[in-house]
This record gives C-alpha cells, structure tokens and sequence, in this order.
C-alpha cells in the first residue's frame, strides 16, 4: 500500500524480497546497503536467530531521489525463507508494492523454488492482490558458483518453472558478489514506481 | 509444476493524502497529543509506512526503522491473540526506565504510535488517545 504525500512531495513503497530459504534474499540486502551506505542515513535493521537466519524480516529504507517532482523513499524489506515461518512471511507481505522473488539456482533446489513461488501467489491472494498484476522481477541467484562446478539449474529450467506464465523480468545475478544486483533493484523500483504514476499528478 | 493463478487486485491500491487532509491529521497528532506532553507521535499505516509524524524535537529517533517494526510487532501480537482465540489484544504498551511506547490501532490499515515519558501517566494517555482516535478516524476517509 504506498502512500503518496501531496504535502510534502513524498512516495513511500514497499518491496519485498521473496523466495526460498538460504536463497539469497539477506545478502542482497546486504550488498545494497554496503554499495549505497554513503546514501543510507540508517543501520540495516535485521531480525534473526542466532544461526543467523532471518526470524522476521530484513528493513532497508531508501532514499533513490526524486520522480516527477516526488521524493521517492523505499523501504526494501525479505522475508524470512525457511518453510515453518510462513505466518511470518504473511505479515511482511502486508501493503506490499513490489516483489523481487530470489531464486536459488542450486539444482537441488528446484522443488522449493516453485513451492516458494506458490506459496507468494497464495499469501498476496489473501490480500486480495495478484500475482499476475503486482510489480514483479526474477533474480536467479548465486550463478557464481557454475565457475566452480557445483550443479545449477539452468535459466531455461527457472523460467520454465518459474516464469513461463508471468513472463516479468528476470536477472542472472550473484547477491554475494554483486554482479545484477543493483540492476535487480533499480528494476522492480522501475516497475513499482510506474505502478504508480496514475496517482502522480 | 504448472501453476494457476487467481486475478484479483482489490487489494492493490494507493492511499493519497491531501495538504489540506495531513494538515487535520497533523493538528489532531499535536493539539490532542504532542501538547499535553508525549515526546513523539507518529501514525504509519500497517505496511510500516510513514503518514505524519511529531515531536517535541528532544530526541532525533529512526522513525523509518521504529514503523517497519511497530507494523511488525502489532502484526505479530495480532496473530497471537488469534491463536488462543482473541479477536486482538487491545492494548500494546512496553514500558522503559525514561521512555514508554504505546501502540494503539485506528483502523484495520493504521496505527498509532505515541512514546512518553514518567511525566504522562498511562490511563491519561489512553484516554487521550482515544480522543485522538476517533478524530484521526474522519481525517482518514478518502477525501476527508
């Protein structure tokens, strides 16, 4: 749910990075935020277990300048993958403008890339928001690691099974490394921004 | 691994704020707030946005931070109170040794957070609160 104030110029938006567990969604949080820490006036704030998995959510807000006469502020957000938090996962999903889902390319990650992806659909389902309208980018990530000869499924396979109905736009990307990253980001702000132009008058 | 989806979008939608409409916001956060002595007030929608915000400019707080998780952690105890039966618990309040923060939900899509001090006590901010509440409740309709 963005909120545009004609007050003082200002457009808030709300992205999500979805996808599977151990996947990948932190650490492009991460990357961003040391790219861009010179830009980000706060600390990222993370909510996890002392395993160091996400228990509730990452937060990033920021600040990308300004659009048709609006300053437009970001808050990117994840959710935390692993399958028993899916209540959790829920609520971060709440007012969502825009969804970066992260896939992992391992090949032996290819059932819960798509369980992910459907439980995305159901959970935006029970706000009454589609899929298939929602600002909405593919990261295949960690293809680094094809370099070093551990197996990977293959793009083809991912938008087969991932992005054959949706046909949004995908990047092949490495959130550890960096390469797309940035890319990933300013496309679904693109697209999440562009959703909302008919309010920016 | 073929999937179905369901094209319904009722729930995408924009909230717009007029000057004219964050001004009332604005003046009911300060006349019934922020006056009789809380040290900030800030009303977010349940995404963790940010709608109008004041203070009594003492403290410089990470108001972005503190309404990602405000939206958050009422959304959490909300779950909670669902599983052991609760339609919502209808006070959220943590008390500190110098601040206390107090949550306190206006519609189904906004939330008030108010931080004080010993100097307010918790009844009389309730109160007032509630006051608030129902001000903010017709300065939020659409086209208020």
């Amino acid at each position: 749910m963005a909120i545009i104030n004609l007050k003082r110029k200002e457009v808030q938006a709300k992205i999500v990075y979805y996808g599977p567990g151990r996947g990948g969604k932190t650490t492009n949080l991460e990357y961003i935020y040391n790219k861009f820490r010179s830009r980000i006036q706060t600390e990222m704030v993370t909510i996890k277990t002392h395993g160091e998995r996400t228990l509730f959510f990452d937060f990033l807000p920021i600040e990308i300048g300004r659009i048709k006469g609006y300053d437009i502020r970001i808050q990117l957000y994840t959710v935390p993958g692993q399958v028993k938090y899916e209540s959790t996962r829920k609520l971060v999903l709440r007012g969502v403008d825009g969804i970066v889902f992260v896939a992992d390319s391992l090949a032996v990650r290819r059932k819960e890339n798509v369980l992910s992806l459907k439980s995305l659909a159901d959970n935006l389902a029970s706000y009454k928001k589609s899929i298939l309208e929602i600002p909405l980018v593919f990261q295949y990530n960690k293809r680094d690691l094809l370099d070093e000869g551990i197996p990977l499924l293959p793009v083809e396979w991912l938008e087969k099974d991932l992005n054959s109905k949706l046909e949004v736009p995908s990047f092949e990307a490495s959130a550890l490394k960096g390469p797309n990253v940035v890319q990933t980001m300013k496309k679904i702000i693109i697209m999440t921004i562009d959703s909302l132009r008919k309010d920016l008058t | 691994m073929d999937m179905q989806y369901i094209s319904d979008t009722d729930g995408q939608r924009t909230y717009v704020f007029t000057p004219a409409q964050l001004s009332d916001i604005e003046a009911v956060l300060v006349e019934d707030l922020l006056d009789v002595g809380v040290h900030s007030v800030t009303l977010i929608d349940m995404a963790g946005n940010i709608i109008s915000t004041v203070d009594n400019g003492e403290n410089k707080l990470d108001l972005y931070s503190l309404a990602a998780l405000a939206a958050g952690n009422f959304g959490a105890v909300s779950t909670m109170a669902g599983l052991i039966g609760e339609e919502e618990f209808s006070l959220l309040f943590h008390k500190g040794k110098k601040e206390n923060i107090h949550f306190s939900k206006v519609t189904d899509e906004f939330l008030l957070i108010t931080i004080f001090g010993k100097e307010v006590s918790l009844g009389f901010l309730r109160l007032k609160v509630a006051e608030a509440t129902e001000k903010l409740v017709a300065a939020l309709k659409p086209g208020a």
